[in-house]
């Protein structure tokens, strides 16, 4: 802004700028010169930001940018590299058996943070964040296995599910006692406290504990064994221990014996690779320590 | 409408004027004395330290970085001298800058903006900028001729303009290299550099840091301390009266006159001030101020008018110190005919002292006391406790264990707190029993996850403390944390 032509501002003392409102007049206060250069790189800069980068919305897609960047290609290329950078980690663990992936720390420590992940995204919406499951979703910190424990067993449970309707699942299913009429209501509750009295918990008044041991021996010992200890190969539960997957109080193991059971675990070959499912193996195995 | 004034005729009051005025440029002229002396050491000491401490080799064992002061962003350790510091350790940071800080205050209210005179970055190598200008193109009078005719460019002028630019942009280059070389091996960094093997970001950073300083130093110069920087407003507020500051001694210096009337006036037993009103103030102000105006924003209080009224007072046969480092207090005094005097012992300084030596205490008892075995614990908190089927209750643990020190070290772990607890990490066979052991390689982290089971009986209901212990076989060091131990 150039001085006004020889007018001042008598108080100041400053040249103003000509400009007058309602007999206001504007002091001529340039801003620094720095300031202006600067002001004006940015806007030169924007203009090459445009022409460089995608900038300008169209109709239907935008400008493109003479650099080709797009953010969705650097994300695509960031994953390649990332598991690039996993890959040699992840032939180990396609390599290694199981058992020796436990005692190799570094590797263990990837499969554990691999499985940990894939966990989050494909087991936790039933078994829960932290493996701590639910109602009819075990709870995989436990010491107690439905199919088995072992580190094979994991894995071969994870691959195949369990009557998920794969070739290789696990099958077996809790009957339905009351509903299929194999057993009459009295009976039903009288083996439901007997089952109670296996692991110690208390019985209802009146309680037959003969009659119950009988009809436990005459319908559930083919599956749950002698004594109630289970047998993992049909995924019957252990009876006698302190864990129950559907619950024990009476009315809980009434509407079991009942109406049965059969919980679905999908199957996860084909979904998932093999050494990621070896990695979740591992990341199971280690959340209960082990069996 | 008002009648157009003639500037000349009015009398402005300062502190209603714009708060930016246009930029006059500034020509220090070239002094001697005390206080350029001090400056001149004080940038050697400053540039000197910058340049080359990163060259300064520190002898920590195989494997480790044999650099004094290294910042190791992709490993997140940072090195000085004898101190190695992890990311976790970081509050060291913290008690630096408080002690930066205070250190400061305290520079202030002993002797005003210290900083700013001396020490300041950007006074440093702006004062060295103007050392190359003044050697290439000439003193005050010469740079003021020479811009004025910037209309004849004649060869030597436009060679000695590229003389001076090239010599900046040197001078800045050296210093964004200096910096990148605080984050990587210097001499390895250096040669990686010569043959353009180093990293995208060093010659990035470099990039930035010359053209910083060629721009600040170069050309902005006095504008960075009147308009940008922030600090002269702050340090503005924490002078009190106290604190010497670089003063025009108004009692002695006025009334202004030549030294010739001055003579004759002290003939005739007529008071008159020392001042002769010669400008030498003003022309080797760097930011362009005159200081006979009393204390102001722009003030860096460098000193160097004290040296060039020193040498004029010199010449004229007068005491020194017409200017001199003094305060407010001092020149009402001496207007009563009191002695001045000075305070620097004050209960101000004395709680400035006092934040120095007990952050910086804290610091070194710290240093000195910090443990090289250290653990972290962290529970698992989905979930919290988990019943096993025999009824007894486990708890989960993320541990993490820390070596910060130059070797291996083989590490027994215990939990002290539920009765009868047994301890077992996952991925290890313990030999021992509920003492697990682990290797940890040098200077670097474990993460574990470690199971507590308790029995159900004898243990109570809700949550008790659980502590971990983690033992250097080999040497006996013990570090600990503590944690809950939780029932479902």
């Amino acid at each position: 802004m150039t001085d006004h032509q020889g007018e001042f501002d008598p108080v100041s003392g400053r040249s103003t700028t000509g400009h007058e409102w309602d007999g206001i007049k504007e002091l001529n206060t340039p801003l620094p010169r720095w300031w202006v250069i600067t002001f004006y790189l940015t806007i030169v800069w924007a203009i090459g930001y445009w022409i460089v980068y995608p900038a300008w919305p169209l109709i239907s897609s935008n400008t493109r940018g003479v650099l080709g960047y797009s953010s969705r290609a650097n994300l695509a290329v960031e994953l390649a590299n990332l598991e690039t950078a996993r890959g040699e980690k992840m032939v180990a663990l396609g390599a290694t058996s199981l058992a020796d992936i436990e005692k190799d720390p570094a590797l263990l420590a990837f499969a554990r943070a691999r499985g940990r992940t894939v966990f989050g995204d494909n087991c936790a919406p039933c078994h829960g964040s932290g493996a701590a499951g639910a109602k009819g979703f075990p709870n995989l910190n436990d010491d107690d296995w439905l199919w088995g424990g072992t580190l094979d067993q994991i894995m071969q449970t994870i691959q195949f599910g369990a009557r998920s309707g794969h070739a290789k699942a696990h099958e077996g299913q809790m009957l339905a006692f009351g509903k299929d009429g194999v057993l009459k209501p009295d009976e039903i509750v009288t083996v439901a406290n007997y089952v109670r009295s296996l692991s110690g918990l208390s019985t209802g008044k009146g309680f037959d504990a003969a009659k119950g041991e009988k009809i436990f021996a005459d319908n559930c010992v083919a599956c749950h064994g002698d004594g109630g200890k289970g047998n993992p190969e049909l995924g019957a539960p252990n009876l006698t221990d302190k864990i129950w997957l559907y619950g024990s109080d009476e009315a809980t193991l009434i509407e079991t014996i009942s109406q049965g059971r059969a919980g679905v675990m999908p199957a996860w070959e084909g979904r998932l690779d093999p050494a990621t499912i070896k990695a979740m193996a591992v990341y199971v195995h280690s959340l209960g320590g082990g069996k | 409408m008002n009648k157009a004034v003639n500037p000349n005729e009015l009398t402005s009051d300062d502190d209603y004027g714009p708060l930016y005025a246009a930029r006059k440029k500034v020509y220090p002229q070239s002094v001697h004395g005390t206080f350029r002396r001090i400056k001149w050491g004080l940038m050697a000491f400053c540039l000197g330290v910058y340049y080359f401490l990163p060259f300064v080799r520190w002898n920590r064992g195989l494997g480790a970085p044999s650099q004094a002061v290294l910042i190791d962003l992709p490993n997140s350790r940072f090195y000085f001298f004898f101190i190695e510091l992890w990311p976790q350790e970081v509050y060291y940071f913290t008690g630096l800058l408080i002690v930066a800080a205070v250190v400061l205050f305290l520079m202030n209210s002993v002797g005003g903006r210290i900083w700013c005179g001396y020490l300041c970055p950007q006074t440093v190598w702006t004062d060295l900028f103007y050392a190359v200008e003044r050697f290439v193109e000439g003193d005050r009078r010469d740079r003021m001729m020479k811009d004025k005719s910037a209309g004849a460019l004649t060869l030597r002028r436009v060679s000695e303009i590229v003389l001076k630019n090239f010599i900046w942009l040197l001078i800045a280059w050296w210093a964004g290299g200096a910096w990148v070389l605080y984050f990587s091996d210097a001499p390895t960094l250096v040669k990686q550099l010569l043959t353009f093997q180093a990293p995208m970001v060093a010659y990035i950073w470099i990039g930035i840091l010359t053209a910083t300083t060629f721009v600040l130093a170069g050309y902005l110069r006095e504008q960075v301390c009147t308009y940008m920087c922030p600090w002269p407003r702050i340090q503005a507020a924490l002078t009190d009266e106290w604190a010497l500051n670089v003063t025009y001694r108004y009692d002695r210096g006025e009334k202004r006159t030549s030294v010739k009337k001055a003579a004759e006036l002290r003939a005739h037993g007529e008071q008159v001030g020392d001042c002769i009103d010669c400008y030498q103030c003003v022309a080797v102000c760097p930011t362009g101020i005159d200081i006979r105006n009393g204390p102001q924003l722009e003030c860096i209080q460098c000193g160097l008018c004290i040296d060039a009224c020193d040498n004029v007072m010199t010449r004229i046969g007068r005491p020194k110190r017409l200017i001199g480092y003094d305060n407010d207090i001092n020149i009402q005094r001496r207007q009563e005919g009191r002695a001045p005097i000075y305070r620097i012992v004050r209960p101000r300084t004395i709680v400035y002292s006092a934040i120095i030596a007990a952050v910086g205490g804290i610091m070194l008892y710290t240093l000195a006391t910090r443990s090289l075995l250290d653990v972290n614990v962290l529970h698992d908190r989905n979930p919290v406790a988990v019943r096993l089927s025999d009824g007894s209750i486990r708890n989960a643990y993320t541990v993490r264990l820390l070596n910060k020190s130059g070797y291996d070290r083989v590490i027994a772990i215990d939990a002290n707190g539920p009765v009868n607890a047994t301890v077992h990490v996952v991925g290890i066979d313990s030999v021992t029993p509920d003492r697990p052991m682990i290797v940890i390689p040098r200077d670097s982290t474990s993460e574990l996850r470690l199971l507590v089971t308790a029995p159900a009986d004898g243990n109570p209901e809700k949550s008790i403390p659980v502590r971990f212990h983690v033992t250097d076989i080999g040497l006996g060091e013990v570090a600990s944390a503590t944690d809950n131990f939780v029932a479902p």
